[in-house]
């Protein structure tokens, strides 16, 4: 998926992933895609609940098998 | 209903729809393990969008203590209990396995061995946030917590009324 700007979140638990997006989508565009990679299983269910709460939308969340584990990648549209 | 009824009605909703929501946390306790679960929750309700108090009272107060700071209470007892009781976010104790401060520190170490950001950490990001840090004066006056005592960045103090004007208005309160 086509991602306009990226977010490194690997290492980190919850809460940090979402409060690292949530400073991060403050530099984005209205419009543009933010991909976040994390390692931390709960940004399955996190992310989703954190673009319903902000009201930004959740385009979509792909799931690979590293060396080291699942990573996941959620894109984000930043709607305001 | 005429037009500038209308319109303050539809202004009104806009409000009422774009109203940040509210949560308000009491920490009572000074243990480790809980003061992460509050800074958890408040740093991510923050991330949210939404308006976060925490207000600390008692034990909880110990986190918003410097590390170190002699008490500066008038009386003597209050000025004792203020020196036993340490202060300081990293000073912190787990709940159960403290074992003397060595359960704590193997914890602090895995805490660190996983990137996980400790209750100092925590508690700089709530304030990057916005979260709004209120000490209650009646714990603080009890246990020799004097002001000059306490990190910078504490928004107020105040008392029971200030927290239950503003639990009033949360749609999440905890008590911790």
């Amino acid at each position: 998926m086509h991602a306009d700007a990226k977010l490194d979140t690997l290492g980190y638990f919850c809460p940090m992933p979402i409060i690292l997006t949530s400073k991060k989508i403050k530099e984005l565009a209205i419009g543009q895609v933010l991909e976040v990679t994390s390692d931390d299983e709960g940004i399955k269910k996190d992310m989703p609940a954190w673009c319903e709460t902000t009201g930004h939308e959740m385009l979509g969340l792909e799931e690979e098998q590293s060396a080291s584990g699942r990573i996941y990648k959620a894109y984000i549209k930043k709607t305001k | 209903m005429n037009a500038t009824q209308s319109e303050a009605a539809s202004v009104l909703a806009q409000l009422e729809a774009t109203k940040p929501e509210r949560v308000t946390i009491v920490l009572l306790s000074g243990d480790l393990d809980r003061a992460m679960a509050a800074f958890i929750i408040a740093t991510g309700a923050a991330a949210m969008g939404m308006q976060v108090t925490i207000f600390f009272t008692f034990w909880g107060l110990n986190a918003i203590r410097r590390k170190g700071a002699p008490s500066t209470a008038k009386d003597w007892l209050r000025r004792m209990f203020g020196f036993l009781n340490k202060g300081g976010a990293d000073t912190l104790p787990l709940s159960r396995f403290h074992f003397g401060g060595l359960g704590t520190k193997m914890m602090q170490k895995v805490m660190k061995q996983n990137r996980m950001p400790g209750v100092p950490e925590l508690m700089k990001t709530a304030l990057d946030l916005g979260v709004r840090f209120i000490a209650c004066t009646t714990t603080m006056g009890l246990m020799g917590i004097t002001k000059d005592t306490l990190i910078e960045g504490v928004d107020q103090f105040a008392g029971v009324t200030t927290y239950l004007a503003e639990a009033k208005q949360s749609s999440v309160n905890l008590f911790i």
